[in-house]
């Protein structure tokens, strides 16, 4: 299937999801003042790589701010690989963050504790 | 006698303001305070983690502007904008300040007063608990708002919301929230 590819904007990340390779990229700033629009696009193309996932999909989330408006819709595309990992391909999703950046390393550590993908928080030390 | 908007906008000019604006809030303004805000917060030396807190804030309490204030009845709107909010951003002695205010409804005051005072007297844990809840149960609005904000601001300031609600007219309330991001965290 086809990759997706959006550059980043100062309210909106960047996303590369490449089904060849299984891997799935969100970086930057998500601060949309409607993410719905933004997220949309994302959670199609996972409903469509579902049907057919690579054995192990790799999922990069590096995102330097998120709003609250983007927290749902990024659980959104979470509850998506989530069902692909309730198949039989396996998911990872790894979280970053930068050195010091409590917020951030709590908030996907409340991500891991409501979907069932195993995380890997990674700090960024720079 | 009647609130003053001007005499109160006046007294929110304390410290050292690193941006303060009256009038609609629009995206683009948003995306503009944002910048400018970013930049002063380079200016002063603070860490990271800080510039993060207030940055992050600042979008939220912009947010919650722009996803619920109120379209004016055109008599007020002779004085003010469409979309008429305030926002302050001021850098006291050990800590940031950011104040916002709107208009609302005077049946959503008791709604609203609630909400905070219950964000109020939660702990830090059950702050977490709630966002979790929250961001697990409940659809995002049509306009994109995910009754997030204020559980969020909570969280990461570790501060009460303050507020007052001050009576315009027969109909409508001024709502002004004050938010506190200590320096030295």
């Amino acid at each position: 299937m086809e990759a997706l590819s959006i550059e980043g904007t100062a309210k909106t990340p960047s996303v590369k999801f490449d089904g060849q390779q299984g891997v799935i990229e969100i970086k930057g700033r998500s601060i949309p003042e409607n993410s719905i629009e933004f997220y949309k696009p994302l959670v199609e193309w996972l409903e469509e790589y579902s049907s057919t996932p690579m054995d192990l999909t790799q999922v990069n989330v590096q995102l330097e701010y998120f709003n609250t408006s983007s927290s749902k819709c990024i659980l959104d595309v979470f509850k998506k690989l989530e069902a692909i990992h309730k198949g039989k391909s396996e998911v990872i999703i790894n979280w970053y963050y930068e050195e010091d950046d409590e917020d951030m390393l709590e908030a996907g550590e409340d991500y891991e504790s409501i979907i069932r993908v195993p995380f890997k928080m990674i700090e960024i030390v720079e | 006698m009647s609130f003053d908007i001007n005499e109160y906008y006046s007294r929110l000019n304390g410290g050292e303001v690193l941006m303060a604006f009256k009038g609609s809030i629009s995206s683009e303004l948003i995306s503009n305070v944002l910048e400018v805000v970013e930049s002063r917060l380079d200016e002063y030396d603070e860490s990271s983690k800080i510039r993060k807190k207030v940055y992050n804030v600042l979008v939220e309490s912009l947010q919650n502007l722009y996803h619920h204030i109120e379209v004016l009845p055109s008599a007020m709107q002779k004085e003010f904008d469409d979309k008429f909010g305030i926002l302050v951003v001021s850098r006291l002695e050990d800590r940031y300040k950011i104040s916002t205010g709107n208009f609302i409804t005077q049946d959503k005051v008791d709604v609203l007063r609630n909400k905070i005072d219950k964000i109020n007297s939660m702990s830090r844990e059950e702050l977490k608990d709630m966002y979790k809840f929250i961001l697990n149960h409940q659809r995002l609005s049509d306009k994109g708002g995910g009754g997030l904000g204020l559980v969020d601001i909570a969280r990461k300031t570790g501060n009460q919301l303050e507020y007052t609600f001050e009576r315009y007219d027969d109909r409508y309330y001024f709502f002004n929230l004050d938010v506190y991001i200590e320096i030295a965290m």
